[in-house]
């Protein structure tokens, strides 16, 4: 029973904390920019804004437009509510592994890729177009790192993963690190971020994401924005859970879940800040030299991979 | 059961002589297809009855005293029969009900009708064959018939070349085959299955057996590189049969695959196996990326047939690997995650060309440049399509998903393989099996999205009609059976279980009708479990509306595309099929040797500007040219013989004959 409470927590607490998480992070890379920038509560008002807007949406939209960025929205919403964040008790985390989970991104993306080709103008077709291509290159890339922590921990299950890497049978490890640097290129690349992508951009012909979702205004673009945050959080949840999972209670004690949820809110900061900063120290690439950083975090890997394979054989 | 599926037979060859002189009357030729469902619907039904029966059952068989005097017709209906009997007849059935809607819109009926049940009827008789004979002679019938109804749009400029290739590739695969069961009689004796299987061979002996049932089948099953025939001949058919040759004759390779590798042939070493799930890595990459760059939408089709048995090929060969090794419980998820795909891809793949077929009619034409915006004047035909698309990308909760998170987790244990090759070769086939995923997904939004959303590309497509609706269900019943074995897979794997028990292995580790757990001994688990993660989406759907509802109640304006201000009335200025799939031709250019051509005029020039791309599939060039040439040149020795005198015939006779009594008197 305490299973159910704790994933409807997890899906309110993943919901309310997205569009903190993004905030967080223009806040930090104003800061570094020597701007003061917005609160870090800035998203919240927008999504409301947004909310209250009546929606404009061209002639030739089908159902099939309105209904892409609400698909994409809840595939997002279950996914990120299947990483434990806080305890390893939850009722559905048990209901799919990690490649289900790659799975589920894999719908929200293809959701989203025919909501911008709806309408049928150039700026959806071509987000649409280069979103897949980025997105095909760095799924190999995610299930490799599947691959080395299947095999380091005996399971695709990440409550399996998580119990492992806090039974302490891992020391630091070559192949954990470069999972851990493989993942974190792939969910730069995911999240749209520099330098794949760039959310803040306005030179359409340098979008890829925000190309795609040219189109949507008002509620519907309130579901696109905060499926982009709840990507956001998903992937640093992700990080957060397989490579640094202190504090995930395993055990259902007030104390343990208290200091769960703290430890978690850390984590976000920590992994917010971190983006920032990466994000203002970096220049953005040319779209087809995403492939050279995508090759990149598969081969990494994929070496992440052949060396656990070579340190059980000998 | 065994005497029912050979009245079928028989119901079905009567079937194809009313349908030679009822050509010209549609309504009488719709009823010959609905019968010809009817028969497959039955067929289906007799085998989901002896899966059902207990294993231990022992299998019927029949000899019929028809055929070479000595051996007669050996028939025999076992559980991995009986499997292939459901794979095939199930999507039979519909698409036999969709060919007599569909039976208006042929025009040349009268080359289709009365191959169309003989083909269907020779397919059952390779199921249950249980001698060399009947197999090879049921095997090569299937080949005619489909070539036959390769040919029925002869009038088309590419039909003609498609057919010769494909009769080429597959005599080649039939002599293949009848080579490894010459090779197998030689050390059996005799020539049913029996006998074959207590045959003991040299490891030569049982490697070029081997060798060549994997030529044999793998080229019907549209393997690398035996593939080339099978797009163009699968796209050159009328839309049934492509549907047909597509979605259920590469299935019958596939029984051919494991009846041989599994069964008659004996234990294979795991080399063989490694080699099956490599070429179905390469398979899965180099099909899709094909389907990837392809405008025509059958051919689309075709090229992601190739993928889809590829990764099929991936399971058994993992499963002949896992077996070989003495690892058999890892050896029943390998071969249910093969056998799975094998289901899954029938069905979506039937949808999928059933639904092309569907477009056809609506608009004439199933080249996707010239397609577009059909969402909004087929709706229901788009509904169906959407999720045969979504099940063929892989994606939760449809049936595709399951069986390539099953194959994932057979590769996954490969590291408790003993040969530390194979534990560093495996890893590497489930990066291509990831990447073929990924591509899968670009492809079929890419498909879709062409087709059915945005603006018509062309007049046609902007008045199309929705087809009648005889074309529409069966899509949509297709559409529903993926998303039920999504959910539910525990259905498709308890049709399975009883194959893998019946070919000496355990049964599937874990399991159950509504949650998929892959327990796999020493603390190794992963479990999916759709039906939870669907009623878990609903709920959120829910509140997601309901607070929508609440918080936004404006309705929506509608108004110009926005377009960064500068809408554009042309529909050509939207994205189309070959600008969507650019950015990968890019990224994998070398595989599709694709040569980009653009013809700028200078500035005040008046004539047009122009673009063009060429792509090839670089297997031509490497194996299939230097092939025919080699032929040829063999063909211009040989032809020396053609103008000889009498006496020089004469004397090769005689010598041919001294040979031949020299080799029986030593081999003997």
């Amino acid at each position: 029973m305490s299973g159910v409470l704790f994933q409807i927590v997890q899906f309110a607490l993943t919901a309310a904390l997205a569009p903190l998480v993004t905030g967080l992070v223009r806040r930090v890379k104003a800061r570094l920019y020597g701007r003061i920038g917005p609160s870090p509560l800035q998203p919240y008002r927008d999504l409301w804004r947004l909310l209250r807007k009546e929606p404009a949406s061209a002639q030739t939209a089908s159902p099939l437009f309105f209904a892409s960025p609400a698909v994409a929205f809840v595939a997002l919403w279950l996914a990120s509510g299947l990483i434990p964040t806080f305890t390893t008790d939850l009722a559905l985390a048990s209901a799919a592994d990690l490649i289900a989970l790659v799975a589920l991104l894999a719908l929200a993306r293809f959701a989203t890729a025919l909501g911008g080709l709806d309408v049928g103008t150039a700026f959806g077709g071509i987000g649409a177009s280069r979103d897949m291509m980025i997105a095909a290159l760095a799924e190999p890339a995610i299930l490799m790192v599947i691959f080395t922590l299947s095999l380091i921990a005996g399971s695709t299950g990440l409550i399996r993963i998580i119990g492992f890497m806090l039974g302490g049978g891992v020391g630091l490890e070559i192949s954990l690190s470069l999972a851990l640097i493989a993942l974190l290129m792939i969910a730069i690349a995911e999240n749209g971020r520099i330098p794949i992508d760039n959310p803040a951009t306005h030179l359409e012909l340098t979008m890829v994401h925000e190309a795609m979702v040219l189109e949507y205004s008002g509620r519907h673009l309130v579901l696109v924005e905060a499926a982009q945050m709840l990507k956001l959080l998903l992937y640093l949840s992700l990080v957060g859970a397989i490579f640094a999972p202190w504090g995930i209670a395993e055990t259902d004690t007030p104390d343990g879940l208290m200091a769960g949820l703290v430890l978690y809110l850390m984590k976000l900061a920590v992994g917010a800040a971190g983006l920032g900063l990466f994000e203002v120290a970096i220049a953005k690439m040319r779209v087809f030299r995403a492939t050279e950083f995508l090759g990149g975090a598969l081969l990494l890997a994929l070496l992440a991979t052949i060396f656990r394979l070579i340190a059980e054989t000998i | 059961m065994l005497a029912l599926t050979v009245g079928a037979l028989g119901a079905l060859l009567a079937l194809g002589c009313a349908g030679v002189g009822t050509t010209r009357a549609p309504l009488l030729a719709a009823s010959i297809y609905v019968a010809a469902a009817i028969v497959s619907a039955a067929l289906a039904l007799i085998g989901a009855i002896r899966l059902a029966l207990p294993v231990e059952a022992a299998p019927e068989s029949l000899i019929l005293p028809i055929g070479l005097p000595w051996l007669g017709l050996h028939l025999r209906l076992d559980a991995v029969s009986a499997l292939f009997l459901v794979i095939v007849h199930a999507p039979a059935t519909v698409i036999g009900l969709f060919a007599a809607g569909y039976a208006r819109h042929e025009h040349a009926q009268a080359r289709v009708l009365p191959l169309y049940p003989l083909f269907v009827a020779a397919m059952t008789a390779v199921l249950i064959a249980d001698d060399a004979y009947a197999f090879v002679l049921a095997w090569e019938l299937m080949s005619l018939a489909s070539w036959a109804l390769v040919l029925a749009h002869h009038d088309e400029a590419d039909t003609a070349p498609a057919a010769w290739l494909y009769l080429v590739i597959a005599g080649l695969g039939t002599v293949c085959l009848m080579g490894a069961f010459g090779v197998l009689a030689a050390g059996a004796g005799a020539y049913d299955f029996a006998s074959l299987r207590a045959a003991h061979l040299s490891p030569l002996a049982g490697a070029a057996v081997v060798l060549l049932v994997l030529l044999g089948a793998g080229s019907k099953a549209g393997l690398m590189p035996l593939h080339a025939w099978l797009p163009p001949a699968h796209s050159a058919a009328p839309t049934p049969v492509s549907a047909l040759m597509s979605g259920v004759m590469t299935k019958v390779a596939l029984y051919g695959l494991i009846r041989m590798l599994f069964d008659v042939a004996g234990p294979v070493p795991w080399g063989w196996g490694a080699a099956l799930t490599v070429i179905g890595g390469a398979s899965a990459v180099l099909g899709l990326l094909h389907a990837l760059v392809q405008t025509d939408i059958k051919r689309l089709l075709a090229y992601s047939t190739v993928e889809n048995l590829g990764i099929a090929a991936i399971g058994i060969g993992l499963a002949l690997v896992f077996r070989a090794t003495g690892q058999t419980a890892l050896a029943t998820l390998a071969l249910t995650a093969g056998l799975l795909h094998a289901i899954n891809h029938a069905l979506f793949k039937s949808l999928l060309f059933c639904g092309t077929g569907a477009i056809a009619v609506a608009t004439g034409t199933r080249d996707l440049e010239r397609l577009g915006g059909l969402l909004a004047r087929a709706p229901l035909l788009a509904l169906g399509m959407l999720a045969g698309c979504v099940a063929i990308a892989g994606l939760p909760p449809f049936n595709g998903f399951v069986s390539e998170w099953l194959t994932f987790q057979a590769i996954l244990s490969s590291p408790r393989l003993p040969e530390p090759m194979l534990r560093l070769a495996v890893p590497l086939v489930g990066v291509l099996l990831a990447l073929a995923a990924a591509l899968a997904a670009v492809c079929f939004v890419r498909a879709f999205g062409i087709a059915f959303l945005g603006r018509p590309r062309s007049p046609e497509a902007a008045a199309a009609r929705a087809p009648e609706r005889s074309l529409i269900w069966p899509v949509l019943v297709l559409g529903a059976a993926c998303l039920i074995l999504g959910v539910l897979p525990g259905l498709g794997i308890g049709l399975i279980d009883p194959v893998a028990r019946t070919l000496g292995l355990p049964g599937f580790p874990g399991g159950g009708a509504f949650a998929l757990t892959v327990g796999l001994g020493s603390g190794r688990a992963a479990v999916y479990s759709g039906l939870a993660l669907l009623l878990a989406a609903g709920v959120l759907g829910l509140i997601v509306t309901l607070a929508l509802r609440r918080f936004s109640p404006t309705p929506a304006r509608r108004g110009a595309a926005w377009d960064c201000g500068f809408p554009e009335a042309s529909p050509t200025t939207q994205y189309t099929a070959s600008s969507f799939s650019q950015p990968l031709r890019r990224v994998f250019g070398p595989a599709f040797m694709a040569r980009e051509r653009v013809d700028m005029p200078k500035p005040l020039e008046t004539r047009a500007a122009g673009f063009a791309v060429q792509v090839a599939d670089p297997i031509w060039s490497a194996l299939y040219r230097p092939a025919a040439r080699l032929v040829e040149a063999l063909a211009e020795r040989i032809n020396v013989v053609q103008f000889l005198t009498i006496r020089r015939y004469l004397s090769l006779t005689f010598g041919a004959l001294v040979l031949l009594m020299i080799v029986v008197a030593f081999g003997t």
